[in-house]
């Protein structure tokens, strides 16, 4: 890293923009998720007139409008954040990353916020349908600022449709269909909401199984359970083929990532996916270590997955570090410049902006123009030059890979559990099965975990870029105090823990009170 | 329509300042928020009120969150200088609004860990300070703050200084301006304007007879403070330098009675402005001598947005720097801040949405408020804060 910069300021500027991202996270998955599946309770009362389903819809609607405030208040802060402690990152790329934030708003927040006061209020004072098309806009409107956050999400992971203009210093959008567009964007909107549907899923599955543990509310925990259950599996089916194209779309844009993710030191033709392991610790990526104390790996699959060819080389940390260049069995060859290079190459086109700036000032036409050709042949590597040591570019790998293999074998045990609870409940004897139903109650915790660490993955797997080799951390902070940083971050910390305690709380209340006195209001 | 960048540029800032005077008349729900206690005096009173403004929440707060998104996507160095400079008062602003989301919905449940009261103190400091805060900060529209700008800074990347664009200058990272009179006699109109406007919503949405009483002798004595406040800020920035820029040149200048100049050289902002101050004083009188008047809140609420609506764009029309630095060259203008004429252009196509969004939000508004919230309706509400 360049020295002329307080990494301490760095280090408690991410720890605080992840500290409020973890915190965001634990709320917007069981409001993607519920809210869809209040949506469809709330459509068979419509269609079927009963009662029960209404009372059933109720019940959930409570639990959502505690989670859904806290989603709210944290938020908030995320979006400032992006001014108030990345300050340069507002600047280099707000002109793309903006946007996005400006639409989400008018498009999604006023959707979701207008009438989710109806739907809460609204029971006795407009008519069923319109009461209906409520809900189902929340839920609408809760997807859609999803996909345009993780659009600005998408796109500092590879950025792309926008060019580096060195007369306003920044990158200026040029095709909006291409960032909203974008292969990764649109998996990561797609896996990422899934994770929300799954969870939601397991959220009422769990709570449901506990009701007929107690023997209480059976009928709303059965009925919940066939909903959540039917929902859970499709989406989790989904959630799997969307992780797939997400792994990929990381394989040909974030090589780092990928072999932090499976811990892939030295390159591999044909290489194997590890579904179970111990990486040695203190490992370095230039020593002679083994990187498992045991690994139990599936052969080719990573290949495969990785480039849709089982045969293909897939480079390893080391390989990306010191530079490759692979021709395998096939005669495909595969290649890149070392880490070293790309820094000379990232400060040659930093200085050039400099002297292209200079000679811009001073009226010098032809020089400016000589210069940002330099500028323009090394900007795909302009971020590399804010760095200094190469081994900088290399990820927390430990965290990164045990995040994702957490996340993956979850993701499968989940298909397990709806698939399961669907059975029992064709043979009619779920209420027998008190396993099952425990194991269903000590799923949603793990569908958490499983959703934190999906983000562990695709945030820590990046480090140490903002957006992926254009900026990194380092260059992206604002010029404030390490000591400002950490008092705000201990104060949101105090906060937010608070705030959770009283929603947990909350919660478990409100689950005991059950569906039939839920107002908790008086 | 958007060809043309300049015309990009004028649009965009025509836009954040109509969410920025919304968002001033929304902010009655926090002037309610710090009336609780002084209108309520009972339990089921006071439950009364914050349901009243319960249902109305989070307009404000989407309306804050999208002014703060939409701000950064069209005026992004004004996003990265204030934000990351004034460090502090925009953390205080935020953490005023953390506190309010989640009261409504947990003041009253069970098991809620900090307990009634505390949910109640949050609503307060949201009120109190939400309002104040942000009066403040949007005076320094007005009065400039300690702040240097050099985007070649990102091309440092040896010697001593670390390769930030924008830097405040002072320590108090934005806590200054709270020591400038000029601004806190805003932050303060801001303050009293909000109890108003909280007061004649009140009026608009309770059937409680005593209640309506105690709204009364409430609206005087704070319309008084407003009126005497709002005044010291008007008269002030009338007769002050402003920051203005030269056109040709883009070098910023001070320049003698800039903001009085601006009303007048763009009458139909002066104009605008004119009316919205009659239009509040209007609702405020009506109200106070009117015992049968419950739509105050209507007159007065459009003055407020008219009035707001002409104070932004008196900061940042007529060739006027909107964000300005006592280092002159630094500050900001509509034309040095804002995004690319594609980024603008896109987003303009986007904001047609808005009178679409305008709509479902007033037809949603009368749906739920289509009778006045009575303690009948409190005992048999499903959903009750």
């Amino acid at each position: 890293m360049i020295e002329n910069v307080d990494i301490s300021l760095v280090d408690w500027s991410r720890a605080q923009f992840a500290l409020t991202a973890m915190y965001h996270w634990m709320f917007v998955p069981l409001t993607l998720g519920l809210a869809f599946i209040m949506a469809i309770m709330e459509t068979i009362y419509v269609k079927t007139g009963n009662p029960e389903w209404k009372t059933i819809t109720k019940f959930w609607m409570t639990l959502f409008g505690i989670n859904f405030a806290i989603g709210v208040a944290t938020g908030l802060i995320l979006e400032f954040e992006f001014g108030t402690n990345w300050s340069n990152y507002s600047w280099f790329v707000g002109d793309i990353f903006g946007a996005p934030l400006a639409i989400e708003g008018i498009m999604a927040f006023f959707l979701e916020s207008t009438f989710i006061a109806v739907m809460f209020f609204g029971w006795n004072k407009i008519s069923k349908k319109f009461h209906l098309v409520s809900t189902w806009l929340v839920a609408f409107g809760a997807n859609l600022s999803a996909l345009w956050i993780l659009v600005a999400n998408g796109w500092m992971q590879f950025p792309t449709g926008m060019k580096f203009n060195p007369e306003t210093a920044r990158n200026e959008m040029e095709n909006f269909w291409e960032v909203f567009l974008s292969p990764v964007a649109i998996n990561k909107f797609l896996h990422t909401i899934s994770s929300g549907y799954v969870l939601g899923s397991i959220f009422v599955l769990g709570i449901s199984a506990w009701f007929l543990i107690r023997g209480r509310h059976k009928l709303l925990a059965k009925r919940s359970i066939i909903v959540a259950s039917v929902f859970g599996l499709i989406t989790s089916l989904f959630l799997v083929m969307t992780g797939d194209g997400s792994a990929y779309e990381v394989a040909q844009k974030q090589p780092m990532k990928l072999a932090a993710m499976e811990g892939l030191y030295e390159g591999q033709e044909g290489a194997g996916l590890v579904a179970v392991g111990a990486l040695t610790p203190g490992k370095e990526y230039n020593d002679n270590k083994d990187a498992f104390l045991f690994k139990v790996e599936i052969p080719k699959m990573l290949s495969l997955l990785s480039y849709r060819d089982a045969d293909a080389f897939v480079p390893g940390v080391k390989d990306i570090v010191e530079g490759y260049d692979y021709t395998n069995k096939n005669g495909v060859t595969t290649n890149d410049i070392s880490a070293e290079e790309k820094i000379k190459k990232g400060k040659i086109a930093i200085n050039a902006l400099a002297n292209f700036r200079k000679a811009k000032e001073a009226g010098n036409e032809a020089k400016a123009k000589e210069y940002r050709i330099t500028l323009e042949e090394n900007f795909q590597y302009f971020g590399y030059g804010y760095l200094n040591d190469p081994a900088s570019i290399i990820p927390n790998v430990p965290l990164t890979f045990y995040s994702f293999h957490i996340m993956v074998a979850l993701g499968f045990l989940f298909i397990a559990l709806f698939a399961v609870a669907l059975v029992f409940i064709y043979k009619n004897n779920l209420e027998k099965q008190k396993w099952f139903l425990w194991t269903a109650l000590f799923s949603i915790p793990l569908a958490y975990i499983a959703s934190q660490s999906g983000w562990i993955v695709a945030e820590e797997g990046r480090q140490p870029w903002v957006i992926q080799d254009i900026l990194p951390t380092v260059a992206a902070v604002s010029q404030i105090d390490a000591s400002s940083v950490q008092i705000t971050f201990w104060l949101f910390a105090a906060i937010f823990t608070a705030l959770l305690i009283a929603e947990i709380k909350i919660l478990i209340r409100q689950i005991k009170i059950g569906p039939k006195d839920q107002e908790g209001g008086k | 329509m958007f060809e043309s960048y300049e015309f990009l540029q004028h649009y965009w800032w025509f836009i954040i300042s109509l969410l920025g005077a919304v968002l001033v008349f929304l902010l009655f729900v926090q002037g309610g928020q710090t009336l609780i206690y002084s209108i309520g005096k009972t339990d089921n009173e006071r439950t009364m009120l914050v349901n009243t403004l319960g249902r109305k929440w989070e307009f404000t707060f989407t309306t804050l969150v999208t002014f703060g998104g939409a701000f950064f996507a069209s005026f992004p160095l004004f996003y990265s200088t204030s934000f990351g400079g004034a460090y502090w008062v925009w953390m205080a602003i935020l953490f005023a609004f953390i506190i309010q989301a989640i009261s409504y919905e947990y003041r009253t449940k069970p098991d809620n860990f900090l307990g009634k009261r505390t949910f109640e103190a949050f609503l307060f400091i949201n009120g109190a300070l939400g309002t104040f805060l942000l009066g403040t900060a949007v005076a320094t529209f007005f009065t400039g703050s300690d702040f240097l700008v050099d985007k070649n800074n990102i091309t440092l990347i040896t010697g001593d200084v670390s390769p930030v664009i924008s830097r405040w200058t002072g320590p108090a990272h934005g806590l200054e301006a709270v020591l400038n009179f000029h601004n806190v006699s805003l932050g303060l109109a801001v303050f009293f304007l909000s109890r108003v406007l909280g007061l004649l919503y009140f009026e608009n949405t309770i059937d409680q007879p005593e209640i309506a009483k105690r709204i009364k002798k409430q609206l005087l004595y704070n319309a008084i403070p407003f009126v005497a406040f709002f005044l010291t800020f008007v008269i002030w920035l009338l007769l002050r330098d402003g920051f203005a820029v030269n056109p040709e040149t883009g070098e910023v200048y001070m320049e003698a009675y800039k903001y009085f100049f601006n009303l007048i050289e763009m009458p139909i902002v002066g104009i605008m402005f004119l009316l919205g101050v009659v239009l509040v004083l209007f609702g405020i009188g009506r109200s106070l001598f009117s015992d049968t008047c419950d739509k105050a809140i209507w007159p007065a609420g459009a003055g407020t947005v008219l009035t707001v609506l002409s104070l932004f764009l008196i900061a940042g029309y007529n060739n006027t720097a909107f964000y300005p630095s006592t280092n002159l060259s630094s500050s900001l203008t509509i034309f040095n801040s804002s995004s690319s004429p594609y980024t603008l252009k896109v987003m303009s196509y986007v904001s047609i949405l808005v009178p679409f969004v305008a709509a479902y939000i007033v037809y949603a508004w009368r749906s739920v408020n289509n009778k006045k919230i009575d303690q009948d309706e409190m005992d048999n509400e499903s959903h009750v804060y």
